[in-house]
């Protein structure tokens, strides 16, 4: 357990020194900067694009690190051998694998806290000139921790697809799997319009394997100044946590096996 | 005496070629032993199979077929492994962290406590001349200077048994002589050491026993003076003021005459050889400037390609 830790704090070291935060600094700083300008114009309209634009904004760039680091996150020791002595030290590949996606999830959480507080900044900047309502505040922080899980998710999935493949293969295949899990809510009635048989079940069984990614996706609703109902986040978080618990125990296996030539 | 590293008839092939990969061997049954407290040299020419041994050992690959054992444990066992050092080949480590950062953070893998972390780290940083650099960053480091971060990094947590993958290789002469230092006190202070070279001069000055590698086979195993067989080594005299005309006395006694800008080099097939030469040099008005062995016995293990007969016999 210690030494999952000592893995995550300095996997975590090695993403503040590669300034990946602080190209999100700089966008959550755009974002309150952009805001004080809507908010001399005093639309009321204006304002409801704060959440969603933000919201959306936190997922892409959120998805970017996920993918982009989390498919190196191992590729990279092994690329640059720097993994050969840490290995031979009492740490178990399962261990490292650990150390390495809690590492990167907690990038991702201080990543996400940061764009969460400039939303709600700017927010309550719009809100003050108008009259904004208290409710899309508190729904926004549910719906980025809805996000930031959907982020953990996507990390397991390019460090799976990494302990087989290349990078690049591994971020195109990771890249493509969140577009159909995203699309996944449409497939069943898409499976319906197939006339083949073969397709028709290859779709149903995408629906039924792949993640679905629309269930994180509360975005828009929470824009409408809804609040997200707390059985939908318990059920969401199991989902995430088991579906990440899945993805991890198989990326555990394949590196239990593998050759460091 | 005590055994502490024990390798049992291991094989590895690794499989070459994309279409059809076909398993070539990269070592064959390797079968040794290491007691406690000695220097182990693990000699062997490029591509003999160090490396993948030193990889086996310490769970990087998994072996074809055999076993191994370190301290009578088997190698996976994490507990074992506290007790182990390792300086793997040509080593980088992670290239956004100091040295005192990073010799830090696997001191934190040892769990060692935040005082034995701080006193490790400064011992360690003035034992291999780098705390002029302990803040630097790694990417900064030159490849000797890597080098000694990864024998400090070997030594972290105080080993019993230390592996080092050509320990010598990217240093300076200094630091050739620093890291010679460095092994013998660890055994001093009742360490065993094991590493691998193709470097002769250093495993005859530092180690007990040695195992010698050819192309996966083990080619002779035991203490150097067995193997050495020293009669056998070449002799290079180099001598000065010998007229040309006197010459062809020393061509005919001679294996090999070289002229040189500073004088003659005499080669002779062994030591025997030695006092007909002196008696020659004297005669016709010569200088000895030195007296050297050319080519040891132990580099012939490297140069031939047949297990000979001395190899046999050292066999222990
Ligand atoms: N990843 C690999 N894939 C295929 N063959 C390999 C691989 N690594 C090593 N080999 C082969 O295994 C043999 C032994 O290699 P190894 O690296 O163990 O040698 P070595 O004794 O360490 O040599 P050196 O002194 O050059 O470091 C060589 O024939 C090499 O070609
Ligand atoms: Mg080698």
């Amino acid at each position: 357990m210690n030494t999952i830790l000592v893995i995550a704090q300095n996997t975590f070291r090695e993403s503040v020194r590669d300034k990946v935060l602080y190209n999100l600094l700089f966008f959550a700083v755009l974002l309150v900067a952009s805001s004080l300008i809507i908010g001399e114009l005093s639309l009321n309209q204006e304002k409801l694009i704060i959440p969603r634009m933000g919201l959306s904004v936190m997922l892409f760039f959120g998805g970017l690190i996920a993918i982009f680091i989390g498919t190196g996150l191992v590729y990279k020791e092994i690329d640059k051998r720097t993994i050969y002595a840490m290995l031979a030290k009492p740490i178990g590949r399962g261990e490292f694998i650990l150390g390495k996606f809690f590492g990167l999830g907690l990038t991702l959480l201080v990543n996400c806290l940061v764009m969460l507080s400039g939303i709600l900044l700017s927010y309550a900047i719009l809100s003050y000139n108008t009259d904004g309502s208290v409710a899309i505040a508190w729904a926004l922080i549910p719906a980025g921790y809805l996000i930031f899980l959907q982020l953990l998710l996507i990390v397991a999935i390019g460090l799976l697809f990494s302990s087989f493949s290349s990078p690049a293969l591994s971020i195109t295949l990771s890249i493509i799997i969140y577009i159909i899990g995203s699309l996944s809510k449409d497939l069943p009635v898409f499976a319906q319009t197939i006339p083949f048989i073969i397709t028709k079940y290859l779709a149903l069984f995408l629906y039924y394997i792949l993640p679905n990614f629309s269930n994180f996706n509360y975005i828009t609703y929470v824009a409408q100044g809804n609040m997200i109902p707390l059985n939908d986040i318990l059920t969401v978080t199991l989902y995430a946590v088991i579906y990440t618990t899945l993805l991890l125990v198989a990326t555990i296996a394949i590196f239990q096996k593998r050759n460091f030539k | 005496m005590k055994t502490v590293i024990e390798i049992d008839n291991l094989c590895k092939d690794y499989m070459v070629g994309f279409w059809r990969p076909k398993p070539q061997r990269a070592l064959n049954n390797l079968s040794l032993q290491v007691n406690e407290g000695e220097i182990f040299g693990f000699l062997g020419g490029n591509g003999a199979g160090k490396t993948t041994t030193l990889k086996i050992l310490m769970t990087l690959m998994f072996p074809t077929s055999g076993s191994a054992k370190i301290l009578g444990k088997s190698i996976d066992d994490l507990e074992m492994r506290k007790q182990i050092g390792y300086l793997p080949e040509a080593p980088y480590f992670y290239d956004y962290l100091t040295a005192k950062e990073f010799l830090d953070y696997c001191g934190k893998i040892f769990g060692l406590s935040n005082d034995a972390r701080n006193r490790r780290i400064n011992e360690l940083l003035k034992l291999v001349d780098l705390d002029f650099a302990a803040d630097r960053q790694l990417r900064k480091f030159s490849k000797g200077m890597l080098q000694r971060i990864g024998i400090a990094q070997a030594l972290v947590n105080d080993p019993k048994i230390v592996f080092m993958d050509e320990p010598m290789s990217g240093l300076d002469p200094i630091g050739r002589r620093e890291v010679r230092e460095i092994i013998r006190s660890l055994r001093e202070q009742g360490k065993t050491i094991f590493f691998s070279t193709h470097i002769l001069s250093d495993v005859e000055v530092l180690c007990d026993r040695v195992a010698i590698l050819r192309k996966g086979d083990l080619a002779g195993y035991g203490k150097l003076s067995e193997l050495e067989g020293s009669r056998d080594a070449t002799m290079e005299i180099s001598v000065q003021g010998i007229s040309n005309e006197n010459l062809p006395h020393f061509c005919a006694k001679a294996q090999k005459v070289v002229q040189t800008a500073s004088g003659l080099q005499i080669q002779i097939p062994d030591q025997s050889h030695i006092d007909e030469i002196l008696l020659l040099v004297r005669k016709y008005d010569g200088k000895i400037i030195s007296i050297n062995p050319v080519k040891t016995a132990l580099e012939d293990f490297f140069v031939k390609e047949k297990t000979s007969s001395l190899t046999k016999q050292a066999l222990v």
